[in-house]
């Protein structure tokens, strides 16, 4: 039996860089694995919750007539969690458009008062500006439109938001953040906070989400001016209760941005994606400049206008979930517009108005002008034909 | 019945080649023919004290080789074909080999001692040859010496051989007092106590029970360490060598011996020969790995949780360790670094240093640092280049905040050093001690930066000067240059090596370029660091990135242009492509990551794929492995029309899935399928007849290193999410293979390794599940899934039941029952709501903190809400 030699490495590095270039290059497909499977999952959501839409009887004269949708699945919007957004990311074309329609809380207008104002509601003056999710992840920051579209990718000192040597870059830690871009001062104005740190709020209450967006957001540096790893100022709005004296300060209060109209958030409601009646939007002429729709050149259009989605049966329906049936379209429309089911078209709402049977639509005169915007992702909701109607 | 084997083994070590030639062909036949009769021949010739010692040794070779391989497949096709031989030769060759031990002639001795051991590795495990230990036992104490030595010889291999739990206490307990008393200092026979010490490092694994008795572990803690002062050199090394091994075996044992250990071994370090001196070391090296295992595995936090204590012997020995290690460091061979096989007491010293270092931390800072400041201006180079290794070996282990002021103090002397020392060693040290400072001390997990605008360009100036020193110089500082470059990834935008790019890049390919490159791996290490610089270089340098392509590609390029090579020539070629195919892959890997510069780097994909397919040409694994993982992740960046390639590219890709022996290659391949797959999607649907008929294949093999197999199964994953319902016609195969897979990892029974592979296997199988579902959601073939779904459902309790599943499988196995619910919907409702996992393991995943599993888990819970709620 000879000696045993236990030499060790003298001077060299613990592993080869062929080991981690093999290492690397796993890694690599395991990640790309994961992407095409999440990429699946998320698809399949997204496909599911658009069919979700489709009403089963057809109306057979090609009036404009009113029902409401038979009740839609309940559960389409229930793949809106944190892990989809960043992977959402992932998406290309159309698809990327229609799922982050409905990731973003949307609330609706403001019709009555609800029971409990003072004690269950906050109010706060919107910022008027481009609605964005900002998602930092991975040492950077990107902010999306809700058609989908990048506003911008940049470096912020939220957590996880720039490529920095504090070790913030977890693969863990990642920022969602529900804001507000307003051009003029270049500042995100952050509304609500859906993820942090990591940390996903979106079972948490109002209550509890706002309180936790004014102490964290401060704390991570993220209202700072901007410097080279943080391109963007963001900044909280002011949240007042609903009592007199908030109400009166959010409507007449000074801010440092544009108000667009006054948001309401119920204390007691979590974060819930899509139109939801636990947030409403009260808009008038003293807190919005865009109380009215105006046209390409900022005029006012002789007739309100409203955008509905073009379903396979010719129903056109709102944004809303369920869905909202506003009317159905004639046959010749469709064959001479070259439509097809999910297009976005804007109707300008007639002399006929809306009218309302037991507190149901129950008919609309509508006028149909055209495609809407490409960029639109989304038809309107029910509640704004409910304010054009009381205008 | 035996046949004269006598002339043709003598023929076979012939120096002529056709006779040689001739003679190993009748030996083969021989062999078909009557094997048993083949056998007892060579038995009987080793045992024959009449034939030459040349015959009888390499009868015995025969017949060793006629029991064991190194392939697994051939070693278990060998290990039945003994089991089968007819049991009245097997009787004969056993008494031959045993009579064989008390030969006079030495090497007959000892090869018999070796066959003897092969067929115990055989029987014992079978219960067969129950007689073996007893009889090689009985008459120890009467036999001559070279018997004696014999015998213990052949426990000693024996013991090497058979695992311990086939050999009962009773016996083991007689080994080892035959091999201790073999051993003691009362055995006057030199042979005899050497090869009883050599046994006993061997039969040490055997010990557990006699370790645990205090008196019996006592006794041989004794008599190992009388040996360690034997007048014989050979006994003292072989001593030492059972200390390591107790050391690492017997750790937490060895509280009552430590002193006398230390006593010993710093006597052996100082005084003895190298050899010996080397193992004395050795000893608390291993030591050290023992308690740095301990402390990483615990923490710190000793409750009653831990399996072993962590006694802190290097801890409480550092005060006399440490002058002992700094004093080896002065013996430093001339030229060593030159010398890539040199291994001595300086360099043992030096690494026993660092592993010291690494166990105890900040203590051994202020032992170190006197040592440092009294030598490292020293006239002599001995003591300036042990100064600077002393401090290039403790810079990993104590704290950042311990060290920072020292290496702020030290950097400035260090590339002075490196450039103008008149001692080559030295300066090769001192760049290892660069490289290694930035290796530790530089980069994010640092607070307070040890490079600063001001200093950074001094340190390229020098690192790169330094490039073209002598090559064992010039290779440590590319590796300093490594580090150096890995401490700015992930620094944002912009780079503080950015205005230095251009030129670190061209001094690196001058490097390559030397007529030395061949040298001390120089050449090896210049494109290593090329392709971190590459690696961690940002944005504003992927111009220069991607100048860098085409004068890669052409180096590529000028290596396949034919000219005829001498075999030695072709491998030196080889190992250029592998490097160049390297590069390639980790520039591909980076241009490819961001959609700016993937499009321009699109210009050269074919002539680079057109560069891999040449390289395939050529036979080398590394090469293939590393063309292989260059075309990965050219897939991966050309997405689908990678498909243009497919039909050059196709047999390589299916030679590499043939290809057992070199098993990396052949798991570079199954993942490369992957790739592929996501890049084509159903573009890839006229090659999967081939690749599936090839994995298929693969998977029913013993041939085929068993790591490969967990990948093939999530190869299946990626060909069906890509294809879709087409997959339909493997499924029935693919679900068969997955199923007898999964039965066969429910359970696992064995170490940690098997617990690891058992787990890889799993997520194999759970990510091909996964694929196939996904795959085929949305698709009227979705019904052909459901009579699988019982049986993954029923795994996935399985494996949850089983409570030994890593998060890895933890995160793929919740997605399953996602992606189960998802597809099947309301077909698979109930099954779902019958399973164990969708209830407790669903609720364990939800409240996981791991948030993969959480993410998982939230996809499955939606998926399954639905599935039962339609």
């Amino acid at each position: 039996m000879a000696p045993h030699d236990n030499r060790r490495p003298f001077k060299r590095a613990a592993i080869s860089d062929q080991q981690k270039r093999r290492e690397l290059s796993l890694l690599r497909q395991a990640q790309n694995r994961r992407d095409a499977q999440q990429q699946a999952r998320c698809l399949a959501s997204s496909i599911l919750s658009l069919q979700s839409a489709a009403p089963e009887s057809q109306p057979e004269q090609s009036d404009i007539e009113l029902e409401t949708v038979p009740e839609a699945e309940q559960e389409s919007e229930a793949f809106s969690k944190d892990l989809d957004v960043r992977q959402a990311s992932k998406l290309r074309g159309p698809e990327v458009r229609k799922w982050f329609a409905r990731q973003l809380m949307l609330p609706e207008w403001m019709i009555d008062v609800p029971d409990r104002l003072a004690q269950d509601w906050y109010v706060f003056a919107r910022p008027a500006g481009k609605r964005c999710f900002v998602v930092s992840s991975n040492g950077t920051t990107v902010s999306r439109q809700r058609n989908g579209s990048i506003l911008h990718h940049f470096p912020s000192a939220l957590p996880a938001g720039a490529k920095i040597r504090d070790g913030s870059g977890s693969a863990q830690s990642y920022c969602i953040l529900d804001c507000i871009f307003h051009e003029l001062d270049q500042t995100y104005y952050v509304i609500d906070m859906v993820c942090w740190n990591g940390y996903s709020l979106y079972d948490c209450t109002a209550e509890f989400r706002f309180y936790w967006l004014n102490s964290k957001l401060e704390e991570s540096g993220a209202c700072n001016a901007p410097s080279h790893y943080h391109k963007f100022r963001f900044s909280a709005v002011p949240v007042y209760n609903c009592d007199q004296s908030g109400l009166h300060a959010a409507y007449t209060g000074v801010v440092p941005y544009a108000k667009d109209g006054l948001l309401f958030y119920n204390k007691h409601a979590l974060y819930q994606t899509g139109n939801t009646p636990l947030a409403l939007v009260w808009k008038d002429e003293n807190c919005s400049q865009f109380v009215i729709d105006t046209d390409g050149k900022g005029e006012i259009p002789s007739q309100q206008q409203v955008v509905l989605e073009l379903q396979d049966d010719r129903k056109l329906v709102t944004s809303d979930d369920p869905p909202v049936l506003f009317g159905c379209l004639d046959g010749d429309i469709i064959e001479k517009s070259g439509l097809h089911t999910g297009n976005l078209l804007r109707f300008a709402i007639g002399d006929g108005g809306l009218s309302f049977v037991d507190g149901k639509l129950e008919k609309a005169d509508l006028i149909y002008l055209g495609k809407s915007n490409r960029a639109r992702a989304f038809a309107d909701s029910y509640s704004k034909g409910f304010q054009l109607k009381s205008l | 019945m035996a046949m004269e084997v006598t002339q043709v083994l003598l023929n076979a070590q012939s120096i002529d080649g056709a006779v040689r030639k001739n003679a190993e062909d009748s030996l083969k036949q021989f062999q078909e023919q009557n094997l048993p009769v083949f056998l007892v021949s060579l038995s009987g010739e080793l045992a024959n004290e009449e034939k030459p010692v040349e015959t009888r040794k390499l009868a015995g070779l025969v017949l060793k080789n006629a029991l064991d391989a190194k392939e697994q497949h051939r070693k278990f096709e060998l290990v039945q074909r003994w089991l089968s031989l007819d049991g009245n030769a097997k009787s004969q060759i056993k008494a031959c080999l045993l009579t064989t031990l008390t030969s006079p002639v030495s090497d007959a001795r000892s090869t018999a001692s070796q066959v003897i051991a092969k067929v115990a590795g055989i029987e014992l495990p079978h219960k067969q040859w129950p007689e073996l230990i007893g009889s090689l036992l009985s008459n120890v104490h009467q036999l001559p010496a070279q018997a004696k030595q014999a015998t213990l010889e052949t426990l000693g291999y024996l013991c090497e051989e058979v695992s311990p739990d086939v050999i009962d206490q009773d016996q083991v307990n007689k080994i080892l007092t035959a091999v201790v008393q073999g051993m003691s200092s009362s055995e006057g026979n030199t042979d005899v106590r050497l090869a009883a010490t050599r046994a006993l490092y061997n039969a040490l694994g055997f010990a557990q029970a006699n370790f645990s008795n205090d008196m019996e572990r006592d006794y041989i803690m004794r008599v190992v360490c009388e040996a360690t002062l034997s007048p014989e050199v050979r006994i003292r090394q072989a001593a030492f060598e059972c200390l390591v091994s107790i050391s690492s075996t017997y750790y937490e044992k060895l509280a009552p011996y430590i002193q006398d250990i230390f006593n010993i071994t710093a006597k052996a370090v100082r005084e003895d020969e190298e050899p010996v001196a080397l193992q004395a070391i050795e000893f608390w090296s291993s030591i050290c790995d023992e308690e740095i295992d301990i402390l990483e595995e615990y923490g710190g936090d000793f409750t009653g949780d831990s399996d072993i204590p962590c006694f802190y012997f290097i801890k409480q020995a550092l005060p006399a360790l440490v002058p002992m290690l700094l004093e080896t460091l002065l013996k430093q061979e001339e030229d060593q670094d030159q010398d890539e096989g040199a291994w001595n007491i300086a360099m043992a010293g030096g690494t026993c240093l660092g592993l010291v270092a690494r166990t105890v931390g900040d203590d051994i800072v202020p032992l170190v640092v006197p040592f440092i400041e009294e030598n490292i201006s020293k006239p002599d180079w001995r003591q300036r280049e042990a100064a600077t290794y002393a401090f290039g070996s403790i810079l990993e282990g104590p704290s950042p905040e311990k060290l920072i002021p020292l290496v702020n103090v030290a950097l400035t002397f260090m590339l002075s050093a490196l450039t103008k020392d008149p001692n080559s060693h030295v300066k090769d040290t001192t760049a290892w001690t660069l490289g290694r400072i930035f290796e530790f001390l530089h980069g994010s997990v640092v607070d307070s930066p040890i490079i600063s605008q001001a200093n950074c360009q001094q340190i390229i100036t020098v690192l790169l000067q330094s490039m073209k020193d002598t090559p064992n110089v010039a290779e440590k500082a590319c590796g300093a240059l490594y580090f150096l470059a890995q401490g700015y990834e992930e620094m944002g935008p912009s780079s503080p090596l950015t205005p230095f790019f251009q030129e670190i890049v061209q001094s690196l390919l001058t490097v390559t370029h030397r007529e030395d490159a061949g040298e001390s791996r120089l050449r090896t290490a210049a494109y290593e660091t090329l392709n971190e610089v590459v690696r961690c270089s940002t944005d504003e340098t992927a111009p220069l990135v991607l100048q860098l392509v085409p004068v890669i590609m052409m180096e590529l390029h000028n290596t396949l242009e034919g000219q005829k090579l001498s075999s030695d020539e072709r491998e030196k070629q080889s190992e250029l492509q592998g490097l160049l195919c390297g590069c390639l892959q980790v520039i591909i890997q980076k241009l490819g990551a961001s959609e700016p510069t993937k499009y321009v780097f699109m210009q050269y994909a074919d002539q680079i794929m057109g560069l891999f397919l040449r390289v395939f040409a050529c036979r080398s694994a590394t090469v293939h492995e590393e063309a292989m993982l260059a075309i990965g992740a050219l897939a991966y960046a050309t997405g689908a029309d990678f498909a243009k390639y497919m039909p050059e590219f196709y047999r390589y890709l299916e030679m590499g899935l043939q290809n057992f022996e070199e098993y990396q290659v052949c798991a570079v391949t199954v993942g490369v399928v992957g790739d592929i797959s996501r890049a084509l999607e159903e573009k890839i649907v006229p090659y999967c007849d081939g690749i599936m008929t090839q994995l298929l294949k693969n998977l029913s093999s013993n041939q085929l290193h068993r790591s490969v197999k967990p990948p093939i199964f999530s190869c299946f994953g990626d060909i069906a999410l890509a294809v879709g319902e087409y997959f339909e016609k493997y499924l029935m195969w693919a679900m068969s293979a997955l199923q007898s897979a999964a039965e066969l990892s429910t359970h696992i029974a064995g170490d940690d390794e098997l617990v690891e592979y058992t787990n890889s296997l799993r997520n194999g199988i759970l990510e091909a599940y996964s694929g196939i579902f996904q795959g085929f959601k949305n698709s009227p073939k979705t019904q052909l899934l459901i009579p699988y779904a019982p049986h993954i459902l029923q795994f996935l309790d399985g494996i949850y039941m089983e409570k030994d599943m890593d998060d890895v499988v933890m995160k793929t196995a919740i997605g399953v029952l996602g992606d189960l619910a998802d597809t099947l919907g309301s077909h698979a409702g109930s099954m779902i709501q019958q399973s164990v996992s969708s209830k407790d393991f669903l609720n364990e995943c939800l409240s996981s903190e791991d948030l993969m599993i959480k993410e998982s888990a939230e996809w499955a819970k939606l998926a399954i809400s639905r599935a039962i709620s339609v």
